[in-house]
Parts: structure tokens; C-alpha cells; sequence
């Protein structure tokens, strides 16, 4: 009944074709989603918000809705919008890949580009031929996903739309910065291991030298997962075997190497419509269940490969846990963003996507190298040597895709009106270093660290003391202290410390309230001194 | 080249046959391709050594101790004009009204603005917080005194501030990024060109590091401050205002506040100085954080010494003792204002 409606879809498809190329088509839609992705990581800034969709590939991005559902057996807020690209691909593989992927769009660019050499048909047609290293990225995403079921969320590594978020923010968009200065930034950003990722660009981009689409053939999981469920796919390119004539003409410019000049290699297939326009014989086209014996459905992964990358994904979880860095091995620099859940929870949740360093208004979010171990890598941490907590800014947990980073407010943030009962949230605690301190050990008046505090009461308070100075003189200052119970580990007194290599006072995780087994005090800064008096006052 | 190779390994080579034979056989080289060539190779001989020679340095300098240079601010002070008060004192109900009726009082905005001027007003938005707190100056105080200034004929004002927390953040949560939308005033946020060293002979502000950039093209500088508590020098008012066109690294600073704040007086000598007193942060600054800190007082104080406008709000506003606050009597001293404001020229009155 509902076949010949089908039928007739396709044929209007053919007739479209007719009317525009399905190439400009094509090239239309990379143009415009690879500008949108552009849009959307340039505006991520104060000055430009006004509640644009800045996560929206993220949100897209099935496999992160997927690999976060398995971790956390919930779906986030927006990740539910990875339906509208999940059936998509269902119904028509992976058109993702070549119409809408930005990082996609980026290497076919590139490849296009550097793959001038290959001019002479010959060479341009074996570059386009199957190869078995395209298994690889199926071991890869298994891998993943085995450690994704122990709770250790990896598929941010490689997953294209997190790699290019991250690239963007923390690599290409500061080094563009520093060329063309304020085009993105008021005041220049810096981050910790931006190098690392920068060469990760680069390299794999340089590898459509060695292999056209190497990024997407080879290495992408969320490509290996579109490509497993468009073994489902309901419509496919189909060759008609009487018309062919086995020029493999059709190879010269297919994207996804997916062998349209015999039997379909359906999971690798980016339905870029190329071998269809180049077939000179119109011996190919874009057909409605098509028949299954002139189709390869499934990827091909030999099963003991496949064994391999689960037991490497468990290596994740297992040599990544066990290391202790999610445990009582923490570091004390593992200060999260505030909202962020608990470390193991965080761990199923981040996709490392580095939208929250993107927005920070301070630059205090930084890509963990292996601060957070194994599993934490390229995760945000602060570095208050650089920034600090804006008191009356959520913007990171806006933008988080996962909730990693909870959406919270600013009422809950800082614990006013409905949350006073609660108080606020805090991010770790102040500690000073009397032996760095200028009106601790050095006899010199300081206390800017109280200037800057700002909860009201201040959590750093001064105690006026007169000492004899060496050269026998008296000198009043104001030592400072730390009253813990107000203390919200925002930063702003260890970034603004005149002793700026390693400042006199530093926060570090303990007291964190995202943690129970990380609170400092009892009953969570209820009795604080001041609190009572100003209570008493009232 | 001159290894010896053994042909028959490599009979192919189309070097190896030329290289058996003898010398003679080789084609001459021509005059011309002689000359060009050693005269190609002398002139980058000749190129180098004039290169390394031009680029040499054959002292050493001592890093961190080179001679410093800064530039000289200029006095934006108007020439006082006889009779007419130069401190005025307004109470009322809302910031408009009051600054109103002190700038009147002052003998009006066209006392010290011209038809024409560039206005450079310095709000002080040091820290991301709402206007309520107190802790930033209010965006009606600088709507107030914009309209005034528009109202004496100046053709542009530009507002800018090097704040402590983020400067986007700031201005827009401060809301003076909105007058500045509404009121098409420039808002130059503090960027890293903007900044020039300023030359200074301050009892300890000698050579630093200044936000420049809006005082490049102003005419009239006007100080538009809240009246604060701040931690370690007491008071923020009008003086210390001038903190915010200040960078590098102003933490130092608190090692000799009242000196530092001492010498803002004698780096700036601003056209007027306009001291918000509506709403006033008596505690827990310079940055507040609840409404309880903040006492209505509803009073403006507008002048042209901002000694004699701090020594007013400190006694009268902050309601303190002028004896503990040393940076006024450090700038009084030194001549660079006067804090005995009763023995000024001054008006009162109610708006």
C-alpha cells in the first residue's frame, strides 16, 4: 500500500535532481550549516547571547544522547533533539556526514583542497576504493562504548562535533586572537594544553593528504554509529547491474569510499549523490528498498577486532578508575564549574565539548590535561591563575549540553531568596600561605584579597596588629583569615594576590558541596561566627 | 658529486658516464653565466654581513631597569569663576532631581561644558553587580549627568572603566551598558592596545600603565562615583575613582593605598567631580552583596576638588571620623585640594 507512495517520493526526488543539481543542493547545505556552526561558536560570549541555540549540534549529535543515556539512563534537556537527526539517518543513512557534520563539511573541504595532486583519474578512482583500515572506527566507537556502560563517558575524544567545539574554543579562536586582536575576545584568552589540540587539528586535517576524508573514513565514531544504523536505511544509492559498465567512474569522487561500483557498502556510504552525477551511463540511483543481495548491510568488523577495542574502552574505565583520580586520590586543583554534579557522575556526563570554556567571561575555565586523570582529559577545571568564579554569572551551565553542568540559576548559584536555606554553591575552599603572605611574613599591608571577596558577610576578613618592624619602627596592617563557613571557592582573592606565580592564598576542591565526601565542615558553614552575630543583629 | 661510484651498479645513471670521462669534455662555462653567478654569490656575501652589521647589538642593556617613559596627562580643569561656588551639596528624592539641582547649583552644566566638547565620563563599574547593591555607580546617575551634558551642547561623551571582575560582565549587569545603547554614548571597553604608560611624579605612582585610549580625543573629563566603604582605605569616593583608568598590576597598590589614592589627585584634574550619595554602601566593600549594606542618604555632592567632595562624603555620607581617612589629608597636604570644604566657596540646597 504504502510502497508505491514511496515510489512516487523518490521519483519527485529524481525530478528535483532535474531542476537543481543535487550537488548545489549539497553544497547549499554545507555552506549553510557549516556558517551556522561558525555562527554559533563565534557569538558564545556575553556580549552576544540572547538565548541562541549555541549547543544545538551538540544537541543534535545522536551519539551523544546515545553514549550519555547508557552512562546516566536519562536524556538531558536538549540532547533530546538528536531525534530529529536519529530518524533522519534511519530512513536515509548517513546523509549527516556530507550535508550537515560542520567537522565533515571541514575535511571534505580540506580534502578537496590538498587532494589536487591526485588530479589524474586513475589515482583520483583507487583513493576512493574500500579500504579494511575503515573498520577501524566501528573498534573505536565499541570501544566507547564499553566504557561508556562502566560509566566513564570517552566518546568526547573523538567525536566530531565535540572535537571542533573544543578545536574552536581553545585552540583556533585564541591563536586567531592573538593575530587579529578583540575579534573574539575583550581581553586575550589562554588555555592550558591549547597546543595539543591544535596539532590534533592539524594532523588530523593533514591526513586528507594521505587519505581523502581520513577524519571521517577512519577515526569517527559518531560516524561508525550512523553508519550501523543506516544498515536500516530504507532508501540507498542502487546500481543498476544491465546499465553498468564497469568504468568505476563513480568512485572518482565518492566521499564516503563506500564501493558504489559493486556491491553497496551501505554503513560507509555519506550519501553525497556524487556517483550518481558522474555515472556516465545512468546506471545509478537514490532507490526506496532497494533489493538486500545488491547491498553489503552491516559494517564489516571481524569480531576479534572488536574484542579488542572493548577490551581497550574498558582499559578506560578500569586503569582510568582505578588510578584514583575520581576517588581519594582527587586533586586539589579538580575545581569543577559551578553546578557541575559529582566527579563520577561528571565523568558520565561531560562529553569534553568545552562549550562552558567557550562562554566563561573570565577565562578561569581550563581543558584538564591529566589534572583529572585518565578519563577527565580536555574536561574543565578552574585555574584561578588565570581567571576566577564571576559571582553572578551561570553562563557555563547555559551552555552545557549534558548537565554535566546543571542548568542553575543565579538565585541557586549564590543562595538568595528561595535557596538561603540551602546557601550557595560552592566550589572549594581558601587556604592561605603565611609564608608568602605580604602582611603575614614580609611586614608589608596587602589585604587584597579581602577588597575583592564578594559574598556579604566577606568570607576573608583582616585583624588589625601592630608589629616592630626590623628596622625597629612600628608598622599597623591587617593580617587576613579565612572564615570557611562563608567561603564559596570562587577564586577572585587567588587570582587578584600580588604574588601572582603561586599566590598566597590558593583555593583548592575540599569544601565543595556538588560532593558529600568533599565537605570541609559539618554542618556546611552553619555555625559560622559571623553568621550567628549578623542573625543576633536582625 | 665527487664520490667515486662504480657505474656498472648503476649503469642507468645519466651522471655516471659524464663523470668517467675527462674533464676537458665538460662544456665551458660562459662569461656571462661566470659573472652572474659570482656576482649573485657576492652580493648575498655583501647582503649578510650588511644585515648582521645593521641588525648588531653590541651592549647589553640590564633587563627590567630600562629608562622609562610615559605620557603626560592633560588639566582638564575649567578656570574658576569668581563668586560661583565650586563644591555644591543637593538633597533629594531621585537622581535626576538631585543632580540636577546640583549641577544648578554650580551655575550649570554650560559652566563647564562647551558647545562642542568630547566628554570622557568615568563611572566607577569595578565589580559585576546590580545597581541596587550600590557597589557601581547607578545607571541614573550617569543618565542624569549625560542628559545635562548633551543638554550644554557637547557633541560626543565616552564612558569607559578598567573593572576588577569581567568588564563585559560588568557593564552590563551594572546597566550602564544600556544608558550607553540608550543614550548612543561610546563605551570603550578596556582592551589591551588601550592601555599607554602615564609618567607621573607621585609621592609613589611614578611610571604605570594607563587606560588611554579615551582620552585621546576627549576635551572635559567629568568622575562619576558612588560613595563606598572599601576595606583597607576606607572610602571609595571621587579619588579613588581614577583607580579604574589604572592597569598592570594595580594589586600592588594596596601596599601604599593612601599614597597610591594620594595621587590620583595629582594624576587627574578632572573637570567635575559628581559624588552619588542617593544610595550609599556603609559596609562590607568596596563590593557589598546585600541590600543591608546600603543606607539611603539622598544627597549628591558635585565639585571641582575631589578632596573637598570626599572630605564632605566621608564625614557626612559614611558618616566617620576624617581624622582615620589618610589619603585626604596626604593629597590636602600636598596642596592638591582642600578638605576643609567650609572654608570653600559651597551651596546647599534641596531639590
Amino acid at each position: 500500500m504504502i510502497l508505491p507512495f514511496f515510489s512516487r517520493a523518490s521519483a519527485i526526488l529524481d525530478d528535483v535532481r532535474g531542476g537543481i543539481k543535487i550537488r548545489t543542493a549539497r553544497r547549499i547545505s554545507q555552506v549553510f550549516f557549516f556558517s551556522l556552526f561558525l555562527f554559533f561558536v563565534v557569538i558564545s560570549d556575553l556580549r552576544y547571547l540572547k538565548g541562541y541555540p549555541v549547543s544545538l549540534f551538540l544537541e543534535l549529535d545522536p551519539l551523544v544522547s546515545v553514549a550519555t543515556a547508557i552512562t546516566t539512563h536519562t536524556i538531558y534537556k536538549g540532547l533530546l533533539w538528536s531525534l530529529c537527526l536519529l530518524i533522519p539517518s534511519i530512513l536515509f543513512g548517513r546523509i549527516f556526514c556530507n550535508w550537515i557534520c560542520p567537522y565533515g563539511i571541514l575535511h571534505h573541504f580540506i580534502g578537496w583542497l590538498l587532494g589536487k595532486g591526485r588530479d589524474e583519474q586513475k589515482v583520483r578512482i583507487e583513493s576512493n576504493r574500500y579500504s579494511s583500515l575503515y573498520q577501524i572506527k566501528y573498534i573505536i566507537l565499541i570501544g566507547m562504548i564499553v566504557a561508556a556502560f562502566f560509566g566513564s563517558l570517552q566518546i568526547g575524544l573523538l567525536d566530531p562535533i565535540c572535537l571542533f567545539h573544543r578545536s574552536m574554543s581553545t585552540a583556533i579562536l585564541p591563536s586567531l586572537n592573538l593575530v587579529f586582536p578583540h575579534t573574539f575576545y575583550v581581553r586575550q584568552y589562554f588555555h592550558i594544553g591549547a597546543w595539543v589540540i591544535g596539532f590534533m587539528l592539524f594532523l588530523l586535517v593533514g591526513m586528507n593528504v594521505v587519505i581523502p576524508r581520513f577524519f571521517c573514513r577512519v577515526i569517527c565514531p559518531l560516524g561508525a554509529f550512523l553508519g550501523t544504523i543506516s544498515s536500516f536505511a530504507l532508501w540507498r544509492i542502487e546500481r543498476d547491474p544491465h546499465k553498468c559498465v564497469d568504468c568505476d567512474l563513480c568512485l572518482k569522487n565518492c566521499e564516503g569510499a563506500s564501493d558504489p561500483h559493486t556491491q553497496l557498502r551501505k554503513s560507509e556510504c555519506f550519501v553525497c549523490f556524487n556517483c550518481i552525477e558522474d555515472c556516465p551511463e545512468d546506471a545509478l540511483s537514490f532507490k526506496f528498498v532497494p533489493p538486500l543481495q545488491h547491498e553489503l548491510t552491516m559494517p564489516a568488523v571481524q569480531p576479534r577486532r572488536a574484542l579488542l577495542g572493548a577490551v581497550v574502552g574498558f582499559g578506560f574505565f578500569g586503569f582510568g578508575r582505578s588510578s584514583g583520580a575520581a576517588d581519594r586520590g582527587y586533586d586539589k586543583k579538580v575545581i569543577r564549574p559551578p553546578g557541575s554534579v559529582e566527579e563520577k557522575e561528571f565523568l558520565e556526563r561531560c562529553i569534553k565539548c568545552d562549550q562552558c570554556i567557550r562562554v566563561c567571561p573570565t577565562n578561569v575555565l581550563q581543558p584538564s590535561i591529566f589534572t583529572a586523570g585518565l578519563e577527565g582529559l580536555w574536561t574543565p577545571i578552574l585555574d584561578n591563575k588565570i581567571g576566577y568564579c564571576e559571582l553572578n554569572c551561570t553562563l557555563c551551565s547555559q551552555v552545557c549540553p549534558t548537565g554535566a553542568i546543571q542548568r542553575i540559576s543565579i538565585e541557586e548559584k549564590t543562595g538568595l531568596g528561595k535557596f538561603a536555606a540551602e546557601g550557595p554553591i560552592r566550589l572549594g575552599t581558601a587556604f592561605y600561605d603565611h609564608g608568602r603572605c605580604l602582611p603575614w611574613s614580609m611586614e608589608t599591608p596587602c589585604v587584597v584579597c579581602e577588597e575583592v571577596c564578594p559574598v556579604s558577610p566577606k568570607a576573608i576578613f583582616s585583624r588589625e596588629v601592630t608589629i616592630t618592624k626590623r628596622d625597629g619602627n612600628e608598622i599597623t596592617l591587617r593580617r587576613p583569615y579565612v572564615d570557611p563557613a562563608l567561603c564559596i571557592g570562587c577564586g577572585i582573592c587567588e587570582h587578584e594576590c600580588p604574588v601572582t606565580d603561586e599566590a598566597a592564598i590558593r583555593v583548592s576542591a575540599i569544601g565543595e558541596t556538588r560532593s558529600r565526601d568533599r565537605r570541609l565542615l559539618m554542618d556546611g558553614g552553619d555555625t559560622s561566627a559571623v553568621r550567628d552575630y549578623e542573625s543576633r543583629k536582625r | 658529486m665527487s664520490t667515486p661510484s662504480d657505474p656498472s651498479q648503476n649503469p642507468d645513471a645519466p651522471g655516471a658516464p659524464d663523470q668517467a670521462a675527462g674533464a676537458s669534455d665538460q662544456p665551458a662555462v660562459s662569461r656571462r653565466e661566470f659573472l652572474l653567478r659570482t656576482g649573485a654569490a657576492g652580493a648575498l656575501i655583501a647582503g649578510s654581513a650588511a644585515t648582521g652589521l645593521k641588525l648588531w647589538q653590541p651592549n647589553h642593556f640590564l633587563p627590567g631597569f630600562e629608562a622609562q617613559k610615559g605620557l603626560q596627562l592633560p588639566d582638564f580643569r575649567i578656570t574658576s569663576a569668581k563668586g560661583l561656588p565650586s563644591m555644591a551639596i543637593a538633597h533629594g528624592a531621585t537622581h535626576e532631581q538631585t543632580i540636577r539641582a546640583a549641577i544648578g547649583a554650580l551655575g550649570g552644566m554650560q559652566r563647564f561644558i562647551q558647545k562642542g566638547d568630547i566628554v570622557m565620563i568615568k563611572p566607577n563599574v569595578a565589580f559585576d553587580r546590580p545597581p541596587a547593591l550600590a557597589a557601581t555607580t547607578h545607571p541614573d546617575a550617569l543618565r542624569a549627568v549625560a542628559k545635562l551634558v548633551f543638554e550644554a551642547g557637547a557633541s560626543k561623551i565616552i564612558i569607559a572603566d578598567n573593572p576588577i571582575n569581567s568588564p563585559t560582565g560588568c557593564f552590563l549587569k551594572s546597566g550602564l551598558r544600556a544608558v550607553a545603547d540608550e543614550m548612543n554614548l561610546d563605551l570603550l571597553y578596556p582592551e589591551t592596545e588601550s592601555f599607554s604608560p602615564l609618567q607621573l611624579d607621585g609621592e609613589i605612582l611614578r611610571n604605570w600603565t594607563f587606560f588611554h585610549e579615551p582620552f585621546k580625543k576627549a576635551t572635559k573629563v567629568i568622575g562619576v562615583a558612588p560613595c563606598k566603604d572599601h576595606n583597607l582605605c576606607h572610602a571609595s569616593m571621587t579619588t579613588k575613582n581614577w583607580y579604574g583608568l589604572l592597569g598592570g598590576r594595580r594589586n600592588q597598590f594596596h601596599q601604599q593605598i593612601h599614597s597610591i589614592v594620594s595621587d590620583f589627585a595629582l594624576m587627574m584634574k578632572p573637570t567635575l567631580v559628581v559624588l552619588d550619595g542617593m544610595n550609599v554602601l556603609m559596609r562590607n566593600g568596596p563590593t557589598g552583596g546585600r541590600l543591608s549594606d546600603v543606607k539611603p542618604m539622598g544627597t549628591v555632592v558635585a565639585g571641582t576638588d575631589m578632596i573637598s567632595v570626599d572630605s564632605y562624603g566621608y564625614t557626612h555620607l559614611l558618616e566617620r571620623d576624617i581624622a582615620e581617612l589618610t589619603y585626604i589629608h596626604k593629597a590636602h597636604n600636598r596642596g592638591l585640594g582642600n578638605m576643609n570644604w567650609k572654608d570653600t566657596v559651597y551651596k546647599e540646597v534641596q531639590a
